[in-house]
Order: C-alpha cells, then sequence, then structure tokens
C-alpha cells in the first residue's frame, strides 16, 4: 500500500513537470520563431495583418501596470488593516471583521470582474472622463481583491512577533502605535514581505476579473484611464479563434506568465527559508 | 526622601485578589528589593509601578500611587510615567536592530532627533550600563548576536537612555550565569546614586548583597518591610523568618 | 468574591478617554497612525459589504422563474444547465482530486520519513501548483486534454483540469488534518496489533475526517467560482451536458459570458447573486467545519 500513496504523493511533481513540459514544448517553438526579442521587446500585436507581427511588450508593460497598482492600493491597507486585526481590534469585533476579510477571499474573481464592469467603470468614466476601463479600474479591483492574501499573511507575521518587543518599547515610554510601526511592523517584515510576494503572484495570474475592466487596448498607456491590456487577458481574448503561429505565440505569452510567476514561487521561498534561518 | 508611596493598593487578576491591601514607601536613590514565593505578587506590584499591568486583560487597581507625591493612575501622561520610570524585564529583550538603534530607540522615542546628540547618548548609557568597551565596536551588529548577559545589560542601557528617575528590575538576572549576575549587580551598586533602583528577585543573597531596603511578600500580602539587614538578620514577623531560613519557598 | 462585586470595583488602572487623548496630544503621530489603521480596516470591510450588498440589491430583484428555467434559450439566459453543469463537474473533479490529495497526505504525514529530501521537493511543487494562475491551468490543460489527448472541449478535460488545480488545496488541508490526530491514537492502535495500513484506515483517517472535509468543501467553493481553467477547457456552449465528453458551461463561465456580452445585465445580476452565495455558502461552510474542528480540541 505504502507504493500506492507514494504514487499519489508524486502527482504534484508529476504535474508541475507536465505542466512544464506542454507550456514549453508548445510555446518556445513559437519564440523561437518570432525571435525572442521581436516577442518579448516588440511593442506590434498585429496577428491578423500581413506579414502579422507579436510583440508582447505591451502586454507584459500592461502586466506590470496593473499588478503594480494594485499592489499600490491594497498593500498599504492590507497591512494597516493587519495591524488592526493583530493590535487594535477589540475581541468581539474580531469575531466580525476577522471573517469578513476572509469571506473577501471566497468571491469568485469574474464577481468582481463584473462589479467592477457595473460600478467601478461608470464611476471612473464619470469622475475623471475616457471610457472608464481602464488601468485605473483594473487596479481598484485587483486592489481589493488582493486585500485577503496580504491581510492574512501579514496578521500572522505581526502577531508571530514575540510580545517582549512591545513591551519594551512601551516601557520605554513609546505609545502602542510607536511600539507597533517601529518595533513590531519591521521585526514582522520578511512575513509581510511574504504576503505582498503572493499579492503579486495573485494580481499579475488575475485574468476573468481584468478582461471585463481594463480595456485591453494593446498600448502602453500613458494614463491611469486609458486602457490596457494583460498577459493573462491577451491569452483568453483571442485563444477562441487563433491558428497557427498565432495560437502558439498565445501559449508562448503564457510561458512567459509562467516564468514570472516561478520567478515570484522562487522569491517567495527564498524569503520563507532566509526567515526561517533568522527565526 | 520617599520617591514612590503606595497606600492601600488592591489589585485583581479577574476574581483573583493578587495584591491585598498594600501600604509601602521606596525611598530616592537607595535599592529597594521584593522577596517572597512564587505568585507571591512581588512582579506584579513592580509592573505596577510604571502601569505596564495596564496590558494584561482583566486587572483590577484600587488605592493610589504616587510618584514624587504625584498620582500615576491620574492626571500623570503615562508615557511620560514610564520615560521616568525605567524598566528591565527577566528576560533580555532587546529589539530586533542594531546595538546602536536599540539605545536609540528611546532618545528617539522622546524627540531627539540629532546624530551629535544620540551618539552621545548612545556612548553615555553603554559606559553607565559598564558594557561600553564590550560592544563599542559593534554598534552596528545587530543586538540578538550578544549573549544573553550582554543583552541583558544592553537592556538596562537601553533604559538608561531616556534618562528616567526611577529603574524597575522584573528578577533582572534570573537567567543569567553568576558571573553576568555579578556585572549587573555591581552596576546596580554603582547606579543607586543617580537612579531610584527597586528589584523584585527570586535569589534572597541578592537582595543581601545589595538591597538598602526589602520587602517579604506572601500570597498578595506585604508580610514585612524594612531595612535589609534588618530584615535578615532580625526579622519581626515568623513567616518572614522561616522564608528566609529556607523553611518554605 | 463574586462576579458582581468585582465589576463594581472602581479601578484606578482603567484608561480614560481623557488619559488616551492627552496622550496623543503630545504624540499627534501615533494619533494619525492609529486614524489610519482604523481606516484602513473599515475600509476592507466596507469594500466587503458594499461589495455583496451592491450584488444583492442589484441581483435579488432579478431573481426570476425564468432564470432557473429547465431550458436555456437565448431569451431567458437561465442559469439552471449552468448549475446542473457545475455540479456534474464538481462531483467529478472530486472523484479524481480526493483520492489522490488524500493518498499524498497520508503518504507525506504517515510514511515519509522526517527530513526526505524527496518529501521537501514535493511540498514545493504542491507549493508552486498553488501560486500558478488559473490561466495557466486553463492553458495546460487545453494543450494537455483538449489537444493531446483528443477530448475536446469537455467536461472531462475541464474536470482534470481543475482537479490539478485544487490538489494541493485537498494535500495541505489532509496533512494538516492527518498531523493534528494524537500520536497516541496511532500507538494505541498498533497497541492492539493492527498493522500500519490498518491504523491509517481505521483510526487515522476517521479522526482526521472533519478536517479532510473542510478542505474538500474549501476545493469546492474554488471548483464552482472559477473561469479562465473552464474557458478552454470545459467550454462555454449552452444547455445540459450529455456525458462527460460533452461541452458545458459551468455557471461561473455562464456569468462571464452574460458580463461579457453585456445584453442581459438584469440576468446577470440575477446570476452574480446565485453564484456569489453559492460560493460564499460553501466557504462559510467549510471554516465553520474547521472551527468545530478547532474548538473541540
Amino acid at each position: 500500500m505504502q507504493g500506492v500513496f507514494f504514487l499519489t504523493a508524486i502527482t504534484s511533481i508529476a504535474a508541475v513537470a507536465l505542466i512544464c513540459i506542454f507550456l514549453f514544448y508548445n510555446g518556445v517553438p513559437a519564440i523561437a520563431e518570432i525571435g525572442f526579442f521581436d516577442f518579448v521587446g516588440g511593442q506590434q500585436w498585429a496577428p491578423t495583418n500581413q506579414p502579422p507581427s507579436y510583440g508582447i511588450f505591451c502586454m507584459i508593460v500592461g502586466s506590470i501596470y496593473v499588478t503594480a497598482g494594485a499592489i499600490i492600493i491594497g498593500v498599504p491597507i492590507g497591512i494597516l488593516t493587519a495591524v488592526f486585526l493583530a493590535r487594535f481590534c477589540p475581541a468581539p469585533l474580531y469575531k466580525i471583521i476577522k471573517p469578513a476579510t476572509e469571506l473577501l477571499a471566497g468571491i469568485p474573481s469574474i464577481v468582481y470582474g463584473f462589479f467592477g464592469l457595473m460600478v467601478v467603470v461608470p464611476f471612473i468614466r464619470d469622475t475623471f472622463g475616457g471610457n472608464g476601463s481602464s488601468l485605473l479600474a483594473a487596479s481598484v479591483v485587483l486592489g481589493i481583491m488582493i486585500l485577503p492574501t496580504i491581510i492574512g499573511v501579514s496578521e500572522s507575521a505581526i502577531r508571530a512577533v514575540p510580545e517582549p518587543y512591545y513591551e519594551g518599547s512601551l516601557a520605554l515610554g513609546a505609545t502602542r502605535e510607536r511600539s507597533v510601526f517601529r518595533v513590531m511592523l519591521p521585526a514582522s517584515k520578511s512575513g509581510i514581505l511574504a504576503g505582498v510576494v503572493l499579492g503579486i503572484g495573485r494580481a499579475i495570474g488575475e485574468t476573468m476579473a481584468v478582461i471585463l475592466i481594463a480595456g485591453n487596448q494593446v498600448q502602453i498607456p500613458t494614463s491611469l484611464t486609458e486602457g490596457v491590456r494583460t498577459l493573462t487577458a491577451n491569452i483568453v481574448l483571442e485563444m477562441g479563434y487563433s491558428t497557427g503561429l498565432h495560437r502558439q505565440a498565445l501559449i508562448a505569452t503564457g510561458v512567459v506568465l509562467f516564468v514570472f510567476i516561478l520567478l515570484i514561487t522562487l522569491s517567495m521561498q527564498a524569503i520563507k527559508s532566509r526567515s526561517e534561518k533568522n527565526g | 526622601m520617599d520617591k514612590f508611596t503606595i497606600k492601600n493598593m488592591n489589585l485583581y487578576y479577574g476574581k483573583f485578589h493578587a495584591l491585598k491591601d498594600v501600604n509601602l514607601s521606596m525611598q530616592e536613590n537607595k535599592i529597594t528589593a521584593f522577596i517572597g514565593p512564587s505568585g507571591c505578587g512581588k512582579s506584579t506590584l513592580l509592573k505596577s509601578l510604571n502601569r505596564m499591568n495596564d496590558l494584561v486583560e482583566g486587572c483590577k487597581i484600587t488605592g493610589d500611587i504616587r510618584l514624587d507625591n504625584e498620582d500615576i493612575y491620574g492626571n500623570m501622561d503615562v508615557n511620560i510615567l514610564r520615560k521616568r520610570v525605567g524598566m528591565v524585564f527577566q528576560k533580555a529583550n532587546p529589539f530586533p536592530m542594531s546595538v546602536y538603534d536599540n539605545i536609540a530607540y528611546g532618545p528617539r522615542t522622546h524627540g531627539i532627533r540629532k546624530k551629535s546628540e544620540l551618539d552621545e547618548i548612545v556612548e553615555s548609557s553603554l559606559r553607565d550600563a559598564a558594557i561600553w568597551d564590550e560592544l563599542k565596536d559593534r554598534l552596528k551588529k545587530s543586538a540578538l548576536g550578544l549573549s544573553g548577559g550582554q543583552q541583558q545589560r544592553l537592556c538596562i542601557a537601553r533604559a538608561l537612555a531616556v534618562k528616567p528617575e526611577v529603574l524597575l528590575m522584573d528578577e533582572a538576572t534570573s537567567a543569567l550565569d553568576p558571573i553576568s549576575t555579578g556585572k549587573i549587580e555591581e552596576l546596580c551598586l554603582k547606579l543607586k546614586d543617580q537612579y531610584t533602583i527597586i528589584m523584585v528577585t527570586h535569589n534572597m543573597q541578592q537582595a543581601l548583597r545589595i538591597a538598602d531596603y526589602t520587602a517579604f511578600f506572601l500570597l498578595g500580602e506585604m508580610i514585612e518591610y524594612d531595612k535589609t539587614d534588618q530584615i535578615f538578620s532580625n526579622p519581626k514577623e515568623k513567616k518572614t523568618e522561616e522564608y528566609i531560613t529556607g523553611r518554605f519557598g | 468574591m463574586d462576579d458582581k462585586e468585582i465589576k463594581e470595583i472602581a479601578a484606578i488602572n482603567k484608561i480614560t478617554f481623557a488619559q488616551r487623548m492627552r496622550e496623543y496630544k503630545r504624540k499627534p503621530l501615533s494619533l494619525v497612525m492609529f486614524i489610519l489603521v482604523v481606516l484602513a480596516a473599515a475600509l476592507s470591510v466596507l469594500a466587503l459589504v458594499f461589495l455583496i450588498v451592491y450584488i444583492l440589491v442589484m441581483g435579488v430583484p432579478n431573481l426570476t422563474p425564468d432564470l432557473f428555467a429547465w431550458e436555456y434559450n437565448s431569451d431567458n439566459v437561465s442559469c439552471m444547465p449552468a448549475i446542473i453543469n457545475t455540479v456534474v463537474i464538481t462531483l467529478l473533479t472530486l472523484v479524481i482530486a480526493v483520492p489522490f490529495g488524500i493518498g499524498a497526505a497520508i503518504y507525506l504525514s504517515e510514511y515519509a520519513k522526517r527530513g526526505n529530501k524527496l518529501v521537501k521537493v514535493i511540498r514545493t511543487m504542491a507549493e508552486t501548483l498553488s501560486g500558478i494562475p488559473s490561466i495557466v491551468y486553463g492553458l495546460f490543460g487545453m494543450l494537455c486534454f483538449v489537444t493531446a489527448f483528443s477530448w475536446g472541449y469537455s467536461i472531462l478535460a475541464g474536470a482534470f483540469t481543475l482537479a490539478i488545480m485544487v490538489l494541493p488545496t485537498i494535500m495541505r488541508t489532509t496533512e494538516e488534518a492527518l498531523i493534528a490526530v494524537p500520536d497516541s491514537y496511532r500507538e494505541g492502535s498498533f497497541g492492539l496489533g493492527a498493522g500500519k495500513l490498518r491504523t491509517v484506515v481505521k483510526t487515522v483517517l476517521p479522526s482526521a475526517m472533519p478536517g479532510i472535509l473542510a478542505g474538500v468543501i474549501l476545493a469546492i467553493g474554488r471548483i464552482v467560482g472559477e473561469t479562465a481553467a473552464l474557458i478552454y477547457t470545459a467550454g462555454s456552449t449552452t444547455g445540459l451536458v450529455d456525458g462527460v465528453m460533452d461541452s458545458g458551461r459551468t455557471l461561473a463561465i455562464h456569468m462571464y459570458m452574460l458580463a461579457n456580452e453585456g445584453l442581459h445585465t438584469n440576468q446577470a445580476w440575477g446570476t452574480a447573486v446565485v453564484l456569489l452565495v453559492l460560493v460564499l455558502g460553501i466557504n462559510t461552510l467549510s471554516s465553520f467545519i474547521a472551527k468545530k474542528l478547532s474548538s473541540k480540541k
């Protein structure tokens, strides 16, 4: 029986291997054919032109912009909320707020996307002009979507800091706030960093919410109210009707995304093992 | 002169009556020791003097505690109280930052920003804590890399850096080896010229060695309070005598 | 002393509002930080409340009988077939993922030796899997099951894709549940002469069951809410599926199609309510079971 259990255990290794093989096998030849630098650095994405061009630079920038926007919105709010939950929240209130933040994590991304489409996009259109589907809309909605991740990881990181640090700071005459922000937060920074990195992973991989609200124009946006297309959106938008090299180029887009995610996962594990060592 | 006076003080942890009607005055520029078996309330009393008990849920205090005849639970800002009444904990708790930043933390908290001023405070505090020579070359290194004894003296230096009037020491040597303990005791004797020191100790010999006054606590009550030699050589209460002769505790 | 007397003690160490304000007057930055912290928490909660209430208000009036008609047509855009498809794909996914997830967890917690290199690799891989975005799973499923295995867009291809996606969730929660089973249970069983397998199956697994269940339900929540992994594996055909090799849209895909077409806004709101209530209900059930479990210990 042990053998059977062992076989099930190595499924995850097999799964990662299979995903790598299928993605790279189908995507890398396209990159080779288009040319690595033309593919990654090209600003022109026109698969139906004659001759077609397959540059995903705009999408890479789009993904980075949208993720950065989500981080700018989600990280400060998330960390401050985590501070509230870990240090300032009265117990009865905690019983309400904690499950609420967990609930936020469970809402499907398509629901976030629809909400963004019906509420956030019109709001931005009316307030800031443009057509509403924009980098800003995507940043706001993604910022909310990564909140639970940031809050959850940061809260447990702050809670893991030994209480004597806090007492030591109070005993020197520091206020609660100073003790938390000057001693407890710095002491939990690697845990919080892990949460932020996890949030980056979520944001960069998010697809269905972004596709409905980001506008999806292939361009490098020059303002927050302009549209943007991410790597993920590029795949979903065109996979349905693509053939030949176009289709392969979309899979290659997935490969680029996958490499991004692997880098994030690796840095995540590096942070973890470093904090365990310093532990 | 009386630095601290405690009148009719009671303390409850929830239903538990942890300190019963304590009356006590502590002299300026002296070392006062609280002794007694575990759970007698001596640490609790110490923590009431800089309001660290405020952190404990369900802790209730009644009575009157005064520092220089000022009600510390009244109009005094708790942060100013804690600046005036520093504390060294049982287990050394240096912050996870450099030696320098540990010492500078307190002064920075109280508004000192100038580098030259901070440098001066760091050096004088470390000198006062008799650890300057050991640490002057590793000011930028993490404080967590120091030995246990060094960490505790660093914590004393950190407490001195905000220029307190009183220093509370909560079994500050109980986790240390005899040599480190000796250094800290020596330090206390030196510091009492400038500071009022109130210490909780498990170690009766320590009280005998360095304290000017000793208070003996048992089950939340202060049994006896007198000059240290008086307490140890000629206790008035039978319970005190039993404790110091080692019949219980 | 009784509770009432304790309550009536006029404690001097209570921090009054005036004291706190005096503190903040001297340290205004602390007050600012405190306000920011409270504001951020309020904002997080408000975002959730606003989102849910808004969707309910817009959607509940649109929960008409038409929306739940058995037959889908382009007028009623009924979500009933999609709901049934979702149930089918969920069951199918669980049938594939649960045995593997639990088996792997049993290996990791009961059989593998501590410090085993391979175990480390398995854990790292499971962690990597859980960080992969669903669109990458979708691509993989399309390339592997749909194309390479020539299953075409089908419920089966979708279920296999989802199974790999939820595998790390089931593995992790099951392993945690198994580790939480006290060693004395195992020793007791060994003491009665039971073998390793018997001990695991008859003693350890049953006592870990609630934890495993919580994990499986969590996985269900993810399956029901999933879109990106399914759109190019199970496809988006309307109507009830006709077997596992048939293509069919789940509720979340249906929601995406409605939102994307933008023709049936009212029905889309109604469908959003159904999806939201379903997923949040499932997640709440999962955390309820998990909490029940931890309070029992």
